[in-house]
């Protein structure tokens, strides 16, 4: 096994180095603080990114419900941060003191069975991990054991999209409706809002991000990966070859899930903030976007797709409040008609080759073959 | 002058020195004209706001995309209005204010998102902006933590109060009770049936109305039913009301559910001039969807209507038509939000300064006597005194004023036995 004696091959390491140097020291070095909460924001896209690398890049498939996990993690650690900020003393304005605001808003007098374990910031943790991944395991044990893939698994994750938008605003009393839950405060007393919390939120929220990349690439290089990536290129190959080919799926969308919903948790802890705009139709596909316009076969590409686009989103919007959704639809067409695999396979067609044409011709006294593609050649 | 003895053409390098010289003198004299009732920066900006020698900078932030925008552009537009004739008539304390406008895009995290970047990144003196609910209450977080001011336009649910915000909208007690009572007097009303969007407004709307209904005028709350936002099927809903023939149908839906629901009402042939209906949700701006075919005979309560005949929502009414165009129309909230900016440049001149603690401090009390809702003053708790004003919507869009308190409503965000 070749592959699996390097994690990473050279161009993934120079990836990899790249974003670790960008991420850990250029952008807090230069970024104020406004600006590197946003880009905290925008890395708890990159999560989902990663999960959807897995899903769809490698397995093949595509989920347009990814909102859905990202929204339940969020909700899980919006949940915990909101009991806290709700102490009595905070809400002693209230006919009831001691419950969330929106409780009280919609005459609700006692704290609702299922949120009486969110106390716990223990079982807040395992429920961010653990709720989405079952919830996945269901949707994807109910589709994939009965053979549903492609389009309709994609229409069927949108439609629980809209499902779970739909409860979420309707349960106004339990949930805080179209509001969602805002003013977090802190987290095991600790405020989360000012500036030093948000710079160690900042760090804790990377090294959250390359623990992800480190088992999406551990999961990619097994025999796991291959697996998945022989499943999308010819499912009924692998399954007359004796493999679970729904088993397979489901441990992907899981995967994917999970990923999603720790970027749901960091999404309400540096934003001090979950809505249900962030679970819908519009939020799922947005995602599917990032990850195709960074290209969804490269896990770094996808990463910076999420951190640029959302970079883009901000920045055109600040700039030209009227307009700015047309120029971005218009970068979003350009980018899928221009190319394909996205800026990771701009850069693999057109930089890439480059840099290796250098390192070859420096090489080339020491005999070493400047053959990058080792990725692509199979195991066996 | 050498430049005209040699008879070259003048360089536009040269040309545009010779006319920066001639400038100069103008560019001294004209501040100092202003320097002479303007006070130093470092004495009324003592925190790092925004404020220069000659400029003030304050934010616009509302919806310009998406959902929200047909009724956040009547906001702007009268905020931008307000600004206008700011600047034409001297500015504030001797300063011409600039505004950044930030687009919230109808995304509650967004107007989170560009709240703080208003005040960290550009440290506006103030904000005027935010339209829903869930808009406030997302960037009323921020606003408190970085101590910005916030002057929000529209009518509400009350249960909220902040040091850093001025609400020009109605709460909800000062919206409703009125119209109640002028309803149940005039109609001899017993019965309501209640209709609303489902989302907090609506909700606490219609709490504080159930209570004054049942404890207050002794009637009967006969049915009250809730519909997502955007919903357009209201059938069910129209044969309740068939089947219980409530005196009055009070309703509080939002946005485009009410070109729906106004057309179904119709089609189901309730008759809105024989089957009162007292509406808080239907302003000009959404009677210019609904069309006044399907709504006349309506009676909406809030604190304005584009028809009110005095002599400043006259000269209101034809500098908006002037600037933004003949066609549009101004509603409740459009007016609040003219008076936004209008309040922070009074509140600014009585404190004598910039400083959002100042302003806060100084804020009750702050008169302004050229709202073209009439006189309003603002309360202690943030909130504007205001008049209750009953319309009855008009074939042609506009509403016709039929009732109004005599006195100024004093506004009270927690009412005491509503909750």
């Amino acid at each position: 096994m070749i592959i699996n004696s390097r994690f990473f091959n050279r161009s993934e390491l120079m990836g990899f180095i790249a974003l670790a140097v960008v991420l850990f020291v250029i952008l807090p070095l230069t970024l104020d603080v406004f600006r590197l909460n946003l880009v905290a924001k925008y890395l708890t896209y990159a999560f989902v990114a990663i999960g959807l690398v897995l899903c769809w890049g490698y397995g093949g498939i595509l989920s347009l419900g990814q909102g859905v996990f990202f929204g339940l993690g969020g909700y899980c650690m919006a949940m915990f941060l909101k009991l806290e900020a709700s102490s009595v003393e905070n809400t002693k304005i209230q006919s009831t003191p001691g419950i969330p605001d929106f409780m009280d808003w919609n005459q609700i007098t006692a704290l609702p069975f299922f949120w009486q374990p969110f106390h716990s910031l223990t079982f807040t943790i395992l429920a961010i991990i653990l709720v989405p991944g079952l919830f996945a395991l269901i949707i994807g044990t109910a589709m994939f054991k009965r053979r549903v893939g492609g389009t309709y698994f994609a229409i069927i994750t949108q439609a629980v999209a809209a499902i779970l938008t739909i409860l979420i605003v309707g349960q106004q009393g339990y949930t805080g409706g179209i509001n969602g839950m805002t003013d977090l405060r802190t987290l095991k007393g600790w405020d989360i809002r000012p500036d030093h919390a948000k710079i160690i939120l900042y760090f804790v929220e990377v090294v959250l991000l390359f623990a992800c990349i480190g088992i999406a690439q551990f999961i990619r290089l097994t025999k796991l990966g291959r697996i998945l990536v022989a499943m999308r290129e010819q499912e009924d190959r692998v399954r007359f070859s004796g493999y679970s080919v729904a088993n397979f799926k489901i441990f992907a969308f899981c995967m994917a899930a999970v990923f999603a919903a720790i970027g749901g948790a960091m999404f309400a802890l540096n934003v001090g903030f979950m809505s249900p705009s962030f679970v819908g139709i519009v939020p799922s596909i947005e995602m599917v976007i990032y990850t195709a316009v960074g290209g969804r076969m490269s896990i770094f590409g996808a990463i910076w797709g999420a951190i640029l686009v959302n970079f883009a989103k901000t920045s055109l919007s600040e700039s030209f409040p009227q307009l700015w959704l047309f120029g971005l639809g218009a970068l979003f067409i350009a980018v899928v008609l221009a190319f394909p695999n996205g800026l990771s396979g701009l850069w693999a067609d057109y930089v890439q080759p480059r840099i290796d044409r250098l390192f070859a011709s420096r090489k080339a006294k020491a005999g070493w073959n400047g053959n990058s593609v080792a990725d692509s050649a199979p195991a066996e | 002058m050498s430049d005209e003895a040699n008879k070259g053409p003048l360089s536009p390098l040269r040309r545009k020195l010779l006319m920066g010289m001639a400038a100069v003198p103008a560019i001294t004299m004209l501040p100092r004209a202003s320097f002479a009732q303007a006070p130093a920066t470092s004495a009324v900006n003592t925190t790092g706001l925004a404020v220069t020698d000659t400029e003030v900078t304050v934010g616009i932030l509302h919806s310009a995309t998406g959902t929200m925008a047909i009724s956040e552009t009547g906001s702007i537009q009268a905020e931008k209005l307000a600004i206008e004739q700011i600047n034409a008539a001297g500015g504030v304390l001797g300063r011409k204010i600039k505004f950044i406008q930030e687009d919230g895009a109808s995304d509650w995290p967004t107007f989170a998102e560009k709240a703080k970047k208003l005040l960290v990144n550009d440290k506006v003196a103030a904000i005027m902006g935010c339209w829903t609910s869930a808009s406030r209450k997302a960037v009323l977080p921020v606003v408190e933590q970085y101590n910005g001011m916030l002057y929000y336009p529209t009518f509400y649910e009350g249960l909220e109060q902040s040091k850093n915000v001025i609400y020009t909208g109605q709460e909800a007690t000062q919206q409703i009770l009125a119209g109640l009572n002028w309803i149940a007097k005039e109609k001899g009303a017993k019965s309501f049936f209640f209709i609303g969007s489902d989302y907090i407004w609506p909700r606490t709307s219609n709490k504080i109305a159930r209570k004054h209904v049942e404890n207050v005028l002794k009637g009967k709350v006969v049915g009250e039913e809730y519909y997502a936002l955007g919903s357009t099927q209201f059938n069910s809903v129209i044969n309740k009301i068939k089947l219980t023939k409530p005196d009055v149908i009070f309703t509080d839906v939002v946005g485009g559910s009410n070109v729906a629901f106004y057309k179904q009402l119709k089609a189901a042939g309730i008759d809105l001039s024989k089957q009162p209906l007292l509406t808080i949700s239907v302003t000009e701006d959404e009677i210019d969807g609904i069309g006044g075919e399907n709504i006349a005979g309506a009676y909406a309560c809030m604190k304005y209507f584009q028809s009110l005949d005095n002599p400043n929502n006259k000269a209101f009414v034809s500098a908006f038509k002037k600037m933004w165009g003949e066609k549009t129309v101004i509603g409740d909230v459009t007016q609040a939000a003219y008076l936004g900016p209008w309040l922070w440049k009074l509140t600014v001149e009585k404190a004598g300064s910039f400083d959002v603690d100042k302003i806060a401090a100084a804020s009750p009390g702050v008169e302004f006597k050229g709202a073209p809702e009439g006189y309003v003053r603002i309360h202690e708790n943030h909130h504007l005194w205001s008049k209750t004003r009953v319309g009855r919507a008009k074939l042609d869009g506009q509403f016709e004023l039929i009732y109004e308190t005599a006195d100024l409503v004093e506004p009270d965000p927690f009412p005491k036995g509503y909750q």
